[in-house]
């Protein structure tokens, strides 16, 4: 099963509610997803730095033992935000591939989550209510956000393989689906030097997209060939530094609906999520089309 | 509305107060009054599934919001209004009876349907009418694609546009499209209107009350091709 959620705010002025209104989306798909669920929040960028979401998948992290690592290995500055399990590192630097590559030798028990100036992100096993409450939801602000809830079927139930999967820079994706062939879009990327953390098949759809834009593809382009590439069911939700994008395949096997008002727009699999939010009465409610790829921005 | 229908008390049940999802079908399964046919009002819907599933009496529900998957799901008797959206499987293997949608309908509604008559004011999604076996469904919008997909029986009714494959591997359920048809399933065709079939979509307006004129409508129906395999077709219909 799986359930998708994401929402937009049109109106800055409702930014700071981001959390308060994703919380209660994100729970009120616990049926379709109660094994563990993700957040992926896009807030607004800090000039010249970057933000890396951390997870510690086992045993105790040390989170200064990993910045002091960092700080001696990497040039510029570098700080970060320590969790339990999770961190964000910020750092000045560019050279995110050495940062990469640095805790890869020397923490490989860490997981590296999601880069860019503007994404975050929290993903972990439990409940949508747990985690939420474990991450403090809530209280996040920003201007879009990505949540998903999964209900496994083609990979095992681990924080690192739970939703939202991310590639690139401020690039996310969730599905509600199963891909057929993500050993075949595996083979064909990773002679490209495209490196896979997991052996999910939603990992190999996001890496397939964010491949396809980083050889210059507009998101249409990218989920054009997607369609082709990919085979499966699907609803692909996607989060870029700016705005959303919502696909559903050819046969709409896999539900959505979108909730559209002069402040946001609201996505999910079902409007039980939607329910709670401010004007939805008003809303203009729709399903996406099968085969139709629709995007908003955050102006 | 009747006379005693009319009459009736109104029951409520909030949906959103915790518990209150099984409670109305506990009471619409087991306590419905047979003397005369109760009115039922259902608020704060926001979704949830199944409301209304399962009935097997005369009873009038009305549903003031949208209704998640399987609202009037097996419906045998009752009339259910949803003054709002449903979700997928609206009225699925509904057996008699009226259920309404106000607005649009989610994935495969009416499926498998025997026997009542489904209306869907707004569009329906993918599938409407799969496996249909016998009853009614009105569309006043557009249809999706692979609508009426191997229906046995029954008729549909769409006031709009059809998708893609309509009526694909028909067996004997009849469809009768206003709109334009995307493209045919397998083994469907258009057939001239007779008399009976004029009759049969006045019928179906009047039930929905929706006014078209009947003449504007198309008939589209199995070539029968599928009912017997053919090595040499190269599986193309």
């Amino acid at each position: 099963m799986c359930g998708i959620v994401g929402l937009l705010l049109k109106n800055p002025g409702w930014d700071r509610l981001l959390g308060e209104l994703l919380v209660p989306m994100l729970t009120g798909m616990t049926e379709r997803g109660p094994d563990s669920a993700g957040l992926a929040v896009f807030g607004q960028p800090t000039e010249g730095e970057t933000k890396i979401s951390l997870f510690q998948l086992r045993g105790e992290p040390d989170w200064g033992l990993l910045q002091r690592t960092v700080s001696e290995n990497v040039p510029g500055k570098h700080g970060l935000l320590p969790g339990d399990q999770h961190a964000v590192l910020l750092t000045t630097s560019s050279k995110v591939d050495a940062i990469r590559t640095l805790l890869r030798e020397r923490f490989p028990a860490v997981a590296l989550l999601s880069v860019g100036s503007r994404i975050q992100l929290y993903k972990d096993v439990g409940t949508p209510a747990e985690i939420s409450e474990r991450y403090g939801f809530r209280y996040f602000p920003g201007t879009h956000a990505v949540g998903h809830t999964r209900m496994a079927t083609e990979s095992a139930v681990t924080p690192d393989r739970a939703h939202p999967f991310t590639a690139g820079r401020d690039f996310c994706l969730v599905h509600n689906g199963s891909l057929s062939n993500p050993h075949l879009v595996r083979r064909k990327l990773e002679p490209l030097g495209i490196h896979f953390e997991t052996d999910n098949d939603t990992e190999a759809a996001c890496r397939y997209l964010e491949w396809r834009m980083r050889e210059g593809d507009a998101i249409d382009q990218a989920i054009e060939k997607g369609f082709e590439a990919l085979d499966g069911f699907f609803t692909f939700l996607i989060g870029t530094a700016d705005g959303l994008a919502l696909v559903r395949d050819p046969f709409a096997c896999k539900p959505a609906i979108v909730a559209e008002t002069e402040d946001y727009v609201a996505i999910s699999s079902e409007f039980r999520s939607l329910a709670h939010l401010p004007g939805v009465s008003q809303a203009k409610l729709f399903e996406p089309q099968p085969r139709t790829i629709y995007h908003w921005s955050r102006a | 509305m009747n006379a005693a229908a009319a009459a009736a008390p109104v029951k409520e049940f909030d949906l959103s107060q915790s518990g209150n999802l099984r409670a109305l079908n506990r009471w619409l399964h087991r306590e419905l009054p047979v003397e005369c046919a109760p009115r039922v009002r259902v608020v704060n819907p926001d979704g949830a599934h199944s409301i209304a599933a399962g009935v097997d009496g005369a009873v009038e529900i009305d549903v003031l919001g949208h209704a998640g998957y399987y609202v009037a799901g097996m419906n045998k008797q009752a009339r259910v209004t949803v003054h709002g959206n449903a979700g997928t499987g609206a009225a699925e293997n509904m057996m008699s009876g009226l259920v309404r949608i106000k607005g649009f309908a989610s994935n495969s509604a009416g499926a498998s349907a025997h026997g009542g008559c489904l209306v869907i004011e707004g569009d329906a999604s993918l599938r409407c009418g799969i496996s249909l076996k016998g009853g009614d469904i009105v569309v006043g919008g557009s249809a999706g694609s692979f609508t009426a997909f191997m229906a046995q029986a029954g008729r549909i009714l769409i006031c709009g546009d059809a998708g893609e494959a309509l009526g694909d591997s028909l067996y004997e359920a009849v469809i009768y499209v206003r709109g334009k048809v995307a493209s045919l399933g397998a083994d469907a065709r258009f057939e001239p209107m007779t008399e009976s079939d004029l009759a049969a979509v006045r019928e179906l307006l009047a039930i929905a009350g929706f006014d078209h004129d009947p003449a504007s409508f198309r008939r589209v129906a199995s070539a029968r091709g599928l009912y017997h395999w053919n090595a040499d077709a190269n599986q193309e219909y």
